[in-house]
């Protein structure tokens, strides 16, 4: 086995005993993007300076720890290889969104999730793709060219986290953060066979997160085991002043869940997520990992979401209006792209025109209509209405149930290209991941097995800050299954 | 409803993105279906339902009013596309459009 | 004019609060002679990814304000964003409140033209952030954000005022009451006070509201008087002309004296309001609210009352004195020390008030305290110097802050009481003058005065002035 195919828990058990050293495993990992970048360009930026001198810096501290005879007290994720979605912010490296209009941006300060992850001593390898400012399913709206699926070169890795996925699937990197709006970690680690969590709106800090849609962005970890998914989700949950929509409530030890029963569990199975518009064989594979949880011993009960279509709908409303706002700060002045003009008004338009993407730019013009006078209670206040009614369909079921499970998505991953085409349709794809974010409840994507070599996912989702019981079904479905062990055959 | 021409032109000056031709055209299609799909919404009773723009039950976030360093100046310039003597340069900005 | 007119303004302040860090961010809101772009952040720069969080000081100061402008307070509000782009803006949008905020409904009381008392309704006063700044070079502007996101408190009335004094009475009321709860300089000239009015014209007795015209940037006290008086008269010259006003947003060209269009009625902005989803609802409970209403001072209007009846003034005189609450503090502090209101509220608004004018000094800064003024009363009032003389005294305490006694001990300014002697110098006097006695006897009463301005100019201003009249009655008969 290579160093650069081991997971985190693994990496950092060989790095406590000295078998390795921080240094070793960020080489190998760094020789690794080298060798395959070229076919998934998973990276906008590779920051391979600041990962040896972290490394560097984290054998140090291995070094004295071991001296100190204080080894298991180190920090899981020290010296850990770590790949960040481009939309976070990382101090005095390159943040682009995967946009024009940020291509030379290097922001002075630290996202709080960086934060927490370099003070736990992981090492940052680079800038992972993703769609333009999180917007999309694919990557394929990124200005810096699409990610490739390890599984299948010509088709997309997911989106809009698909750098990541591309990268962890291709392991050209050990552990990755991503962020969700509408399935933006979920989708990318179904269509690459990983893990990876959107965790409860408010449980980790935004402060950072470049804004696609304020209410319902959500930085979560993506990893190739659920084990992995724990040590990042713990490392970066938790309350940040910085943040007013951060929760201050402690964090579970979600670690200690690990291996626990799961006996009992009742798992609502939505009709709504097996019906029209999904992919037959996805829901095929998804019902035979059903059908393993029941073996378990969770008892599956057949629930009805009835909203579930409307929240796409929902969501195309809230986060454009959302996003056109927090996009309004790109205008030229004070960092970013600038097209020149003689005028102010003029330069605003273009430096915006120029430098923005049409998924971007129809997303910005859909939000703006939807707040503009006349149609603001029609589409923004109504969908607002909405939201409280997908709220209250969650609440109801959880009365019901302790997790909800399905596919993530309703399709396998699409070749390169088709999204770009057939944007409206694409929309359409968000169906089983949006209203949890809508919801502002946890959900948790596990690989669930493949059809026709294409990986497939199972979404997990449970009551807001139930963190610990999805991670409890998913490690006892993953150690059950071990689809997430398999590696792409093509690399 | 589809959307005319001078819709998207004045959603678009709202933004301030300037747009070509071709984009002003697929974009009248484009949102045209999208908002034809968004009357989905129509059907649902919410004549009695409280908007939600927050998920959370949280209330009155607040920090005490201390001061906290600001950035250095250089690093609040070091990203501006044009600077003179410590300000951020713009062209000439007109009272009216 | 055969034809009367009607005017209806309704202002618009926004005032900085005077809090320590700035509304969202912990940038230091004192930017006043800081270099551009020092006190900015990421989060007021508005860079990728920054987050508000709010000023609970901010908060308070609103909430003190709507209590004071007799406001009801929300008990749920919320943030909200105005989106529109300017450079001086960094997010493209400002936090603002739109539908739910902090307080509303709420009235200032001021005197009309006729000077009754009269309720100016606040329809609302809410929190927002200020704008960066710009400076106009030539071909070119330059941005400063050390002013972006301090926080601004915007007061809204209903249109209930009906001239441009009445305006600018509420303005200064305003101000005043502002001052007193400590939330804001209120200095319009150092823009921390901003006014816009709203202003149309119709003529007396017609229902409809004539065309509303926005008047904005008005810097000063000046500003608000001249271009309200302005936008008036040019009302009325073209409705008298048989035109028709343009419904448009007006500045102000003070050099010029005349408003110019900013913005026409089809430019009109569409802000896209929407809640702000960075950003918690506020929930004020009563028990925070009657916390907060206990730090009330006492405020100007219930000052104004209480001066005028317990000091014998008139309510405009206790208004002179009460609008600035240093004034009103040293006054209370020398009527305290002194006894006698009426004689302290004329020094003070006599002499006092024109130092202060002419040397622009605050009160705060004089070198007289309220005791040493009592003292010099005092003075004056055991016959030791004369009011004159006083006045003098007075002059070189405000210069030097000596007191009153050692001044006149230094000087020898004491008055002279020694009837003996004043009798021998008004004696010398009539002598050395018989032409003036006869005519005064004959019947020239006239000639008094000009007696008693001998004496005091043989005596170098200190005869004690009663005594010598009394002297003089006596020697010159009749």
């Amino acid at each position: 086995m290579e160093l650069y195919q081991l997971t985190a828990h693994e990496a950092r058990d060989l790095l406590r005993r000295g078998d390795i050293s921080a240094t070793e495993l960020t080489r190998a990992v760094l020789q690794r993007i080298t060798a395959v970048e070229p076919r998934v360009k998973a990276y906008i930026t590779l920051t391979p300076e600041v990962a040896l001198a972290q490394a560097a810096e984290a054998d140090k501290r291995f070094a004295e720890a071991r001296r100190a005879g204080t080894v298991d007290q180190l920090p899981d994720l020290l010296g850990i290889p770590l790949a960040v979605k481009d939309v976070i912010s990382t101090a005095g490296i390159r943040t682009t969104c995967a946009s024009k209009i940020l291509d030379d941006y290097v922001p002075p300060y630290d996202a709080t999730a960086v934060v927490r992850l370099r003070e736990q001593g992981a090492v940052i390898v680079g800038k992972t793709n993703t769609d333009e400012f999180a917007m999309g399913w694919s990557t394929e709206n990124s200005a810096f060219g699409p990610s490739h699926n390890p599984w299948d070169l010509s088709r997309v890795p997911g989106g809009s986290s698909g750098g990541n996925a591309a990268a962890l699937a291709a392991d050209a990197t050990i552990i990755a953060i991503g962020s969700d709006t509408g399935g933006s970690v979920r989708q990318p680690a179904a269509f690459c066979n990983l893990v990876a969590l959107r965790p409860t709106y408010g449980r980790v800090s935004r402060f950072g997160l470049v804004a696609f849609a304020s209410s319902l962005d959500q930085i979560g970890p993506m990893t190739k085991d659920v084990t992995d998914a724990a040590l990042v989700y713990q490392a970066i949950a938790g309350h940040d002043p910085k943040d007013s929509t951060s929760v201050n409530r402690p964090v579970e030890d979600v670690m200690s869940e690990l291996g626990r029963e799961v006996k009992g569990l009742r798992v609502g199975v939505p009709k709504e997520y097996f019906g029209e518009g999904i992919d037959p064989n996805v829901a095929r594979v998804v019902r035979q990992a059903l059908s393993v949880l029941e073996d378990l011993g969770a008892h599956l009960e057949e629930i009805s979401l009835p909203l579930t279509q409307h929240s796409i709908p929902v969501y195309y409303i809230i986060a454009p209006a959302e996003a056109s706002a927090n996009l309004a700060r790109y205008d030229g002045v004070r960092y970013g792209y600038r097209a020149e003009a003689s005028t102010l008004w003029e330069q605003y338009k273009r430096t915006r025109g120029q430098g923005f993407g049409p998924e971007v730019k129809r997303r910005i013009i859909l939000g703006t209509y939807a707040l503009s006078a006349g149609y603001y209670d029609a589409y923004y206040l109504r969908a607002q209405k909405v939201r409280t009614l997908i709220r209250r369909e969650y609440e109801k079921a959880f009365e019901q149930v302790d997790v909800i499970a399905g596919p993530v998505t309703p399709v396998l991953p699409w070749p390169i290209g088709w999204a770009m085409e057939n944007p409206v349709q694409a929309y359409l794809t968000d169906l089983l991941t949006i209203s949890q974010a809508i919801a502002g409840v946890p959900a948790m994507a596990v690989p669930a097995g493949f059809w026709d070599d294409l990986p497939v996912g199972l979404q997990l989702v449970g009551r807001p800050f139930d963190e610990p019981t999805l991670f409890r079904l998913a490690y006892a479905y993953e150690q059950a299954t071990g689809w997430g062990k398999r590696r792409p055959a093509t690399l | 409803m589809p959307l005319s021409r001078q819709d998207v032109e004045h959603v678009a000056w709202l933004a301030r993105l300037e747009l070509t031709d071709e984009e002003i055209q697929r974009l009248q299609v484009e949102l045209s279906a999208i908002l034809e799909y968004a009357r989905m919404l129509e059907q649902i009773d919410v004549s009695q339902v409280p908007p939600t723009a927050t998920v959370l039950p949280m209330r009155n976030v607040m920090r005490d009013d201390e001061v906290a360093p600001s950035l250095p100046r250089d690093v609040v310039l070091a990203n501006a596309p044009d600077q003179e003597e410590g300000y951020f340069r713009v062209p000439p900005v007109l009272e009216t459009e | 004019m055969t034809q009367e007119y009607e005017v209806i303004i309704g202002m618009e302040v926004h005032a900085q609060l005077l809090t320590q860090s700035k509304m969202f961010c912990g940038c230091s809101a004192d930017y006043a002679d800081a270099p551009p772009n020092t006190h900015v952040c990421p989060v007021c720069m508005a860079l990728p990814g920054a987050l508000p969080v709010i000023n609970r000081a901010a908060v308070e100061a609103t909430i003190r304000t709507g209590l004071a402008l007799n406001c009801e307070i929300a008990s749920f509000s919320l943030f909200a964003r105005k989106n529109y782009f300017y450079p001086d803006l960094p997010k493209g949008y400002q936090i603002s409140q739109y539908e739910l905020p902090l307080t509303r409904n709420g009235w200032v009381e001021i005197e009309d033209d006729q000077g009754r008392p009269k309720r100016v309704r606040i329809r609302r006063a809410h929190l927002e952030e200020d704008t960066g700044k710009l400076v106009h070079m030539d071909g070119y502007s330059l941005v400063d954000l050390n002013r972006a996101g301090v926080p601004l408190l915007e007061i809204v009335t209903e249109a209930d005022l009906r001239s441009a004094e009445e305006a600018y009475r509420y303005l200064r009321k305003l101000r005043a009451i502002l001052r007193y709860l400590g939330v804001s300089t209120a200095d319009m000239e150092k823009g921390a006070m901003r006014c816009e009015a709203n202003l149309s014209v119709r003529p007396k007795g017609q229902k409809e509201f004539g065309t509303k015209v926005e008047i904005k940037n008005l810097n000063s006290f000046k500003a608000v008087r001249d271009a309200i008086a302005y936008e008036v008269e040019r009302h009325i010259r073209i409705l008298e002309e048989g035109g028709t006003i343009e419904q448009v947003t007006l500045g102000w060209d003070a050099a010029r004296g005349r408003t110019f269009i900013q913005r026409s009625k089809e430019e009109a902005h569409d802000y896209r309001y929407f809640p702000e989803p960075d950003l918690l609802p506020l929930e004020v409970e009563e028990g925070w609210v009657d916390e907060l209403r206990e730090t009330l001072p006492e405020l100007p209007d219930a000052k104004m009352e209480r001066f005028a009846q317990r000091y014998g003034l008139s309510r405009k005189e206790a208004w002179i004195v009460v609008e600035e609450q240093d004034v009103a503090e040293w006054f209370e502090a020398a009527v305290q020390a002194y006894g006698d209101a009426r004689e302290v509220y004329n020094w003070l608004t006599g002499e006092i008030f024109r130092y202060l004018n002419e040397t622009g000094t605050p009160i705060t800064a004089l070198k007289v305290s309220p005791e040493r003024l009592a003292e010099l009363l005092r003075l004056v009032d055991r016959g030791v110097i004369n009011r004159n003389t006083a006045k003098a005294v007075l002059q070189e305490m405000l210069q030097t802050g000596r007191s009153a006694q050692g001044i006149v001990d230094e000087k020898g300014l004491a008055q002279v009481s020694d009837e003996a002697a004043l009798t021998q110098i008004v004696e010398e006097i009539l002598a050395a003058h018989p032409d003036e006695v006869a005519r005064y006897r004959g019947g020239k009463k006239g000639l008094f005065g000009w007696f008693m301005g001998q004496v005091m100019r043989a005596t170098r201003g200190k005869a004690n002035p009663d005594l010598v009249r009394k002297i003089l009655q006596e020697k010159l008969g009749g």
